[in-house]
């Protein structure tokens, strides 16, 4: 009855039982949505879909999520690389509370995210009016789906490198300073290359957000087709219009962006580990 | 600032411009737009205020939004612990592509998450013929918006559990099989006690998130007023009636109660380091 040879293992009945549990669940929460948008997608054919796609409003839609992911991950990258220098190469007071508030976003529903740009740049607020008495227009315009993006996408890098650098310590660029290195010689030459795994996984998850976002967008975005109509946005106007193959053939594209995204973070873990593994 | 002055000397540069840099840009993108939720809320005075927050509809949401997000934690944290435990443990073919997968309601927006479910189970769905045929209120019902949860948070439990799983120790177990203890004894008093802050971790996480989701809710929720509203749709519908002061009380509430569950977070966080050191 008891097996000796492996005493850690499972029956294996009990292995058998609980695996196909978790095949379930995969099934009915992971395999079927997937499976079920490109059913819909393409219930209609192929010309059905292309057609969808291609949709000068769709198209549009694509343009501005691809400007908005443009400037937010670079803006965010900077941030987090400048923000993770501060915390672990330097002791001060209050660190815990900074690392805190770095988190912050996060703890913030999507909603709320879109609601403080309203409230902050609206045009019933004092600054809204300001700057629409300018010709400046923030909410229900791009720059108002940027800053919302801005804000929800914020914590992901210096997440990522806070902890990768934290367990690099300050030794090597140390050495490099006493050997007479300057500061932004040190950073290009041994920090950057130390952290670009870190980094880059933080870029991607920081476009998987920002692509995908869609409470905070929807907010402060007015919903202006071929303006101010995000990916998810549009795939939420088709929907609610009962265009259900145009919307999941959008939908689609969003969906073959996330398994990408999901394959590459499965590629730089691995990554990830060997560098980590080669340090200790 | 004082509280940000250097305690001890480092010979590394940067400190003014990186600590100064990082101080402008948390203000500008985060504090300054979220100090907005209070400052709007402050101009509203005490007795609007609780008006706003105690209208029967908006308590309604608060509760759905709140008990939703507790039943789909609860099923998380038994999942999760289900997948971490099959994805650490066994071996099989499709092992490293389950494991992929589990990032997947990370990486997928969350409007296609919510219009894949409220599809699914729709009355002609794939899944939804079978409730309808059995009775089964999914769609526009607190059962769907607990199933979409279920989907956000699960994430958050397997990746807070695998690593503290994979971590384990064989000669514990081995010790306790030594020592005359079941397998089932083993995973009562060694196994989960051990693992328990990991999974009480993951589970607030998912909790937390799913206080606030909105995406790949509404789709499902079908959100009828008193029954189906969650606590972020009532601040959208309040703002879509351009009662920025009603939404920001709203919002506010929803914010501390956020900020109560970032504290809880912190202290499972400390007791969970503690417990595996």
């Amino acid at each position: 009855m008891i097996d000796n040879r492996r005493k850690n293992s499972d029956p294996a009945a009990v292995q058998v039982l609980l695996t196909i549990l978790v095949l379930l669940f995969y099934f009915s929460f992971i395999f079927l949505p997937l499976a079920l948008v490109f059913s819909q997608a393409f219930q209609k054919g192929w010309e059905i879909y292309l057609e969808a796609v291609r949709d000068p409003f769709t198209i549009e839609a694509v343009k501005l999520t691809l400007l908005t992911a443009a400037i937010v991950v670079p803006l965010n990258a900077v941030f987090g690389v400048t923000a993770a220098w501060a915390i672990t190469k330097f002791n001060f007071r209050g660190k815990s509370t900074l690392k805190t508030l770095l988190d912050l976003p996060f703890a913030v529903s999507p909603v709320i995210a879109g609601l403080i740009f309203v409230l902050l740049a609206g045009s019933r607020t004092p600054l809204g009016s300001w700057l629409g008495e300018q010709g400046i227009k923030i909410i229900f315009s791009t720059p108002g789906i940027v800053i919302a993006t801005l804000f929800v996408t914020f914590p992901f890098v210096a997440r990522e490198l806070i902890p990768l650098m934290e367990s690099q310590g300050c030794e090597e660029e140390e050495a490099a300073i006493t050997l007479g290195a300057r500061g932004w010689h040190v950073f290009w030459k041994i920090t950057l290359p130390n952290i670009r795994w870190g980094l880059l996984y933080g870029m991607i998850l920081c476009t998987a957000r920002s692509i995908g976002e869609f409470g905070a967008v929807s907010v402060v975005s007015g919903h202006i087709r071929g303006q101010t109509n995000t990916i998810p946005l549009q795939v939420e106007i088709l929907y609610s219009e009962y265009n259900f193959t145009a919307s999941f053939a959008v939908a689609s594209l969003l969906v073959f962006l996330s398994l990408i995204i999901v394959l590459i973070k499965g590629l730089i873990e691995k990554k990830f580990r060997k560098n980590s593994i080669q340090l200790q | 600032m004082a509280s940000l002055t250097r305690k001890k000397r480092t010979i590394l540069p940067g400190f003014g411009l990186s600590m100064g840099y990082t101080v402008f840009y948390l203000s500008a993108i985060v504090i300054v737009p979220l100090s907005m939720v209070f400052l709007n809320t402050l101009h509203m005075g005490v007795q609007p205020f609780i008006n706003a927050v105690t209208s029967p509809r908006v308590l309604a949401s608060y509760k759905l939004s709140f008990s939703a997000a507790f039943f789909a934690a609860i099923f998380d944290a038994f999942a999760g612990f289900l997948v971490s435990w099959v994805l650490v443990r066994y071996r099989f073919p499709g092992r490293k592509l389950l494991d992929s997968l589990v990032d997947l309601p990370f990486a997928l927006p969350t409007a296609v998450a919510g219009i894949c479910f409220a599809t699914l189970y729709s009355p002609v769905g794939w899944l939804g013929q079978f409730a309808d045929k059995w009775h089964i209120g999914i769609i526009n019902t607190p059962t769907g918006i607990v199933i979409a949860l279920i989907f956000i948070g699960f994430p958050f439990v397997v990746r807070t559990l695998q690593p503290v799983l994979e971590e384990l120790e064989p000669e514990i177990e081995e010790s306790a099989y030594c020592l005359g203890a079941t397998r089932l004894q083993t995973f009562r008093k060694i196994l989960l006690p051990h693992l328990f802050p990991a999974l009480l971790t993951g589970a607030t996480l998912a909790f937390a998130r799913s206080i606030g989701e909105y995406g790949s809710v509404i789709f499902i929720a079908g959100n009828l007023p008193m029954k189906t509203e969650i606590a972020p749709l009532m601040i959208m519908s309040k703002l879509d009636q351009f009662d920025y002061a009603g939404a920001s009380a709203v919002a506010l509430v929803l914010l501390l109660l956020s900020f109560a569950m970032l504290l809880v977070l912190n202290g499972v966080q400390d007791w969970q380091q503690k417990a595996n050191h």
